[in-house]
């Protein structure tokens, strides 16, 4: 009898194991969610007596029909589809270099992969001093090729170029690692045979490279997308905490930020926390599917 | 012969396009730390000058007397620490409970947890704003640190690693009499030490650079960390960018530190993650 108790406790002493994760996620993670939902219907709460005082749908019909909030999707959108292609360009071409035979690898690939694990706040900062209007370093090489000094933090057309620029800069070093793991996957048979069929250079990238990469390349760009779509420290530290001139700069994050923490519009916040929820939902499908077909072939 | 040298000169074209990559990734790095050794009027001069023409060192501890950011310094330093060891300890076991072990409706419960990779973290600070205030730790380093305390992703990562521990040893174990949490501690993470500890460095760094959560739950000096301390700076340091930028310094260096002795350890950690994830 009490052997058999015994038993009945000890299938469940695993359960203990990963109890204190179980409770970790549930309260920071899944409920918090499942309250955001509920939250974006909120259309007057109490934060001091976390009463919820009536219910509706006026939150989304307010952001959908506020012209900052069309601003922060428009921005977001123009923001993501800059630095996501032209990184993972960037990216290909240098980790292609890399994989060729040459010297210094090692120091190379160290260098590349700095910007990955350094704040994104101190380097925007630092960002920021390079643009700087007057003295920046910047503008004082484009002045040897005689181009004028750019206002890149002080005028809404040069705003956010400058944010893409950095945030490219940024997002080089994952892909970058990622391609060469990938690059270093595909067999040197591959391009001996190419090269007994005299394919040049060019052919040998369009024709192996790309295609025996492409799974990677699709999975760099959906973790691509679905980074850049959060993007909103890059936009504080750039431009000292604002949106960045006439909130030229303002993300679908920076707009969640505001409407919460200095407007205090927990409904309205939430209801654009659930928006940029759907958008990275949309494309994390997408990517399961990508990662399915990866597997099939 | 021609073959050759069209060969040398694609070399050649390589080594160029690399070289100006690397200055390009480099040279914001050198920049801070250059400006942060500046003199106040050089800092402004134009054409710019590379090096210092003297060394000024004591702008640290000029920018260290503007904002307590040695306060901050050490608070970062501590949240970094506590917060690692106490994910490394819950995702460890986990990882365990969740390879090893045995319970009803074990795999069903890590299939949710998997899930809830796809919820991108910004949308859970409103709400995870309101839990922490009615919890009464606002402005705490609880706040900081109990919400990160279990990463799914790295339990998944680390049940991976222990899944390929090979099930003769553990029954081996089991027969010396050896129980689960003894196993656990005696063999399972010896074996895989390395992988433990690539895990905690990654998320040290990630700890390290938090940003936008440390900004919304703290707000007095004692408890702030230096990412938040370094973004006020920026607006009271207004045009001194020599100090600005030993701020910004402070925050990068340890972990460019910590890169150069580990980075090979990172890198292999990332692209694993990152290939598998």
């Amino acid at each position: 009898m009490m052997r058999k108790r015994g038993l009945e406790l000890g299938r469940w002493k695993g359960l203990l194991y990963v109890l204190p994760a179980l409770v970790v996620v549930a309260v920071f993670t899944v409920y918090p969610l499942l309250r955001a939902f509920l939250m974006s219907f909120y259309t007057k709460y109490k934060f001091s007596t976390d009463t919820v005082l009536s219910y509706g749908i006026n939150n989304y019909t307010y952001i959908f029909g506020d012209s900052v909030f069309q601003k922060a999707l428009s921005n977001t959108f123009i923001y993501v589809l800059f630095v996501v292609p032209i990184s993972i360009a960037i990216s290909l071409v240098l980790a292609v270099m890399l994989n060729e035979k040459i010297r210094l690898r090692s120091f190379f690939q160290t260098v590349y992969f700095l910007p990955y694990v350094t704040s994104v706040v101190a380097m925007g900062i630092v960002f920021g001093w390079l643009f700087h209007s007057n003295y920046g370093l910047l503008n004082y090489f484009l002045g040897l090729f005689g181009i004028q000094p750019v206002q890149w933090l002080n005028r809404p057309s040069t705003a956010l170029p400058a944010l893409i620029i950095f945030s490219i800069w940024k997002s080089l070093a994952f892909n970058i690692i990622i391609f060469l793991a990938g690059l270093q996957t595909i067999g040197a048979h591959y391009y001996q045979a190419a090269r007994v069929d005299s394919a040049g250079r060019w052919r040998q990238f369009s024709r192996i490279t790309v295609p025996l990469l492409s799974p990677i390349i699709a999975y760099a760009f959906i973790i691509g997308l679905i980074s850049s779509f959060k993007v909103y420290a890059e936009v504080y530290a750039l431009f000292g905490g604002r949106a960045g001139p006439a909130d030229s700069c303002i993300t679908i994050v920076y707009y969640l930020y505001r409407q919460f923490y200095v407007n205090w519009n927990f409904g309205i916040a939430s209801a654009a926390a659930v928006v940029l929820f759907l958008i990275i939902l949309a494309f994390t499908v997408i990517q399961l599917r990508v990662a399915k077909r990866r597997v099939h072939y | 012969m021609r073959y050759k040298s069209a060969k040398a000169l694609s070399k050649s074209l390589i080594y160029l396009v690399l070289t100006l990559g690397a200055v390009t990734t480099i040279l914001p790095f050198l920049w801070m730390i250059l400006t942060s050794l500046k003199g106040g009027t050089e800092v402004i001069l134009m054409p710019p000058r590379l090096f210092p023409s003297v060394w000024h060192f004591d702008n640290y501890s000029r920018a260290m007397e503007a904002a307590p950011l040695a306060t901050y310094f050490v608070n970062t330093v501590v949240v970094t620490v506590t917060s690692t060891s106490l994910m490394l300890i819950v995702t460890t076991l986990a990882a365990f409970g969740f390879s090893r072990l045995k319970f009803p409706g074990r795999d069903v419960v890590f299939g949710i947890l998997l899930a809830t990779l796809m919820i991108p973290g910004e949308m859970l600070i409103i709400t995870n704003f309101v839990t922490i205030s009615r919890l009464g730790w606002m402005d705490t380093r609880a706040a900081l640190i109990v919400p990160f305390m279990a990463s799914v992703f790295y339990i998944y990562l680390l049940r991976q690693f222990f899944r390929k521990v090979p099930d003769t040893l553990y029954y081996a174990a089991k027969v010396d009499a050896c129980s689960d949490w003894r196993y656990l501690w005696k063999v399972m993470v010896p074996i895989n030490k390395q992988a433990m500890s690539t895990i905690a460095i990654l998320n040290a760094i990630a700890c390290w650079n938090a940003f936008l959560w440390p900004l919304m739950v703290t707000n007095s000096e004692t408890k702030r960390v230096l990412s938040i301390g370094l973004v006020q700076f920026q607006t009271e340091a207004g045009t001194d960018y020599e100090l600005l930028m030993a701020a910004a310094s402070m925050l990068v260096l340890p972990i460019i530190l910590m890169y150069l002795v580990m980075h090979k350890q990172i890198i292999k950690g990332v692209t694993q993650s990152g290939i598998k994830g």
